[in-house]
């Protein structure tokens, strides 16, 4: 015989359980933590490269890379100037707790007071993981196409700031910014949102900016 | 993509559960997933079936229970299908709240239970080095 017996648990309550291990951690250390989320090819390293290099005066930054295979992200943030850990994810589409608890004992958080996470190229795996970073990032292209946000909501929607890359490309690219941005406002409403471009600079000022600004209110 | 790590913790999830519940057998699973997560059935029915072998939940079936995602306008009360539109199609606010549609539970199981006096599933599955209390 028999018997139902009801649990009512959250599948992913493990995850979400060593998140908050993970964030207690930055937190008594005094890092501020960022997890940037984007598409491959939206331009998430090259954001790094420019945030490091831009704030590595001001301040000690380290950066936490996930790929499926190489270090070539990982590489490209130490030449400009961060402490670089690389995460093999070994095919897996996202990063999750689990592998940034193991990247963080890689670091000594005393010596940090900003760390970057560049997760898995992917706008949808990512977004149902928690790692604990205090802030998530969504890092948008103009290439990519003005409907990203009708077609992956739950990452739209999940994320506390909004970066759209590769403005400089907007003339010769089809992108309706209005259509992109309503996308955006139903999804996630007053979602601060940072137009720039990493090639020529252009509004790099006031990401960087609001980066600061974070990390000196933590 | 990650369904095999999800259906590892859905694995773990009731095993704890019906070792509490001093189960002999799981026989079925009861989730609950809502549209809106990125899990595929058939999918973490294949793993399923790779790594509850060995366990008192070999075998056992998933029930998958679907949840049509909703759109809840926040500013006029109207519900409404993400298929439709984002904005609400009533009023056109794009104040909006996801009210259905992101759960992604293990809601119950079945389980045969040992008769009464016997032992249960955590301690027939317990190494016996492992000091219980510590368990």
């Amino acid at each position: 015989m028999t018997q139902r017996v009801p649990v009512i648990e959250r599948i992913l309550g493990a995850n979400d359980r060593l998140a908050a291990d993970n964030r207690a951690r930055l937190d008594a250390a005094g890092v501020f933590s960022l997890n940037f989320l984007a598409s491959p090819g939206a331009g998430k390293t090259s954001l790094v490269e420019q945030t490091v290099s831009r704030l590595a005066g001001r301040l000690r930054l380290a950066v936490i890379d996930g790929d499926i295979a190489t270090s070539i992200d990982a590489d490209r943030a130490a030449a400009a100037g961060a402490t670089a850990v690389q995460i093999n994810t070994g095919g897996e589409c996202h990063l999750d707790a689990v592998m940034l608890q193991g990247a963080l004992e890689q670091l000594d958080l005393s010596a940090i007071d900003l760390l970057i996470v560049e997760n898995v190229g992917n706008l949808i795996c990512p977004a149902n993981f928690a790692l604990g970073t205090h802030k998530s990032i969504l890092v948008a292209s103009i290439p990519e196409g003005d409907d990203k946000p009708y077609k992956y909501p739950g990452t739209y929607r999940g994320v506390d700031a909004l970066v759209i890359n590769k403005i400089d490309l907007l003339p010769y690219v089809k992108f309706d910014m209005d259509y992109f941005r309503r996308g955006v406002a139903a999804l996630n409403p007053g979602l601060v949102t940072f137009p720039l471009s990493c090639r020529t600079g252009e509004g790099l000022e006031a990401w960087l900016d609001w980066v600061t600004a974070c990390v000196r209110m933590k | 993509m990650h369904e095999l790590a999800v259906t590892e913790s859905i694995l773990e999830i009731a095993l704890r559960h019906g070792g509490e519940a001093g189960a002999q057998r799981i026989t079925d699973l009861h989730l609950v997933i809502g549209e809106l997560s990125t899990i595929i059935d058939e999918s973490v029915q294949f793993y399923w079936d790779i790594v509850s072998e060995g366990t008192p939940a070999a075998g056992a079936t998933l029930h998958f229970r679907r949840v049509p995602a909703q759109l809840t306008c926040q500013t006029c009360g109207h519900s409404y299908s993400p298929r439709q539109s984002l904005p609400c199609p009533a009023c056109g606010s794009e104040d909006i709240a996801i009210t259905a549609g992101e759960e992604f539970n293990l809601e119950a199981i079945d389980v045969e239970q040992y008769p009464v006096g016997s032992r249960s599933v955590t301690q027939n599955d317990r190494p016996t080095t492992t000091d219980p209390l510590t368990h």
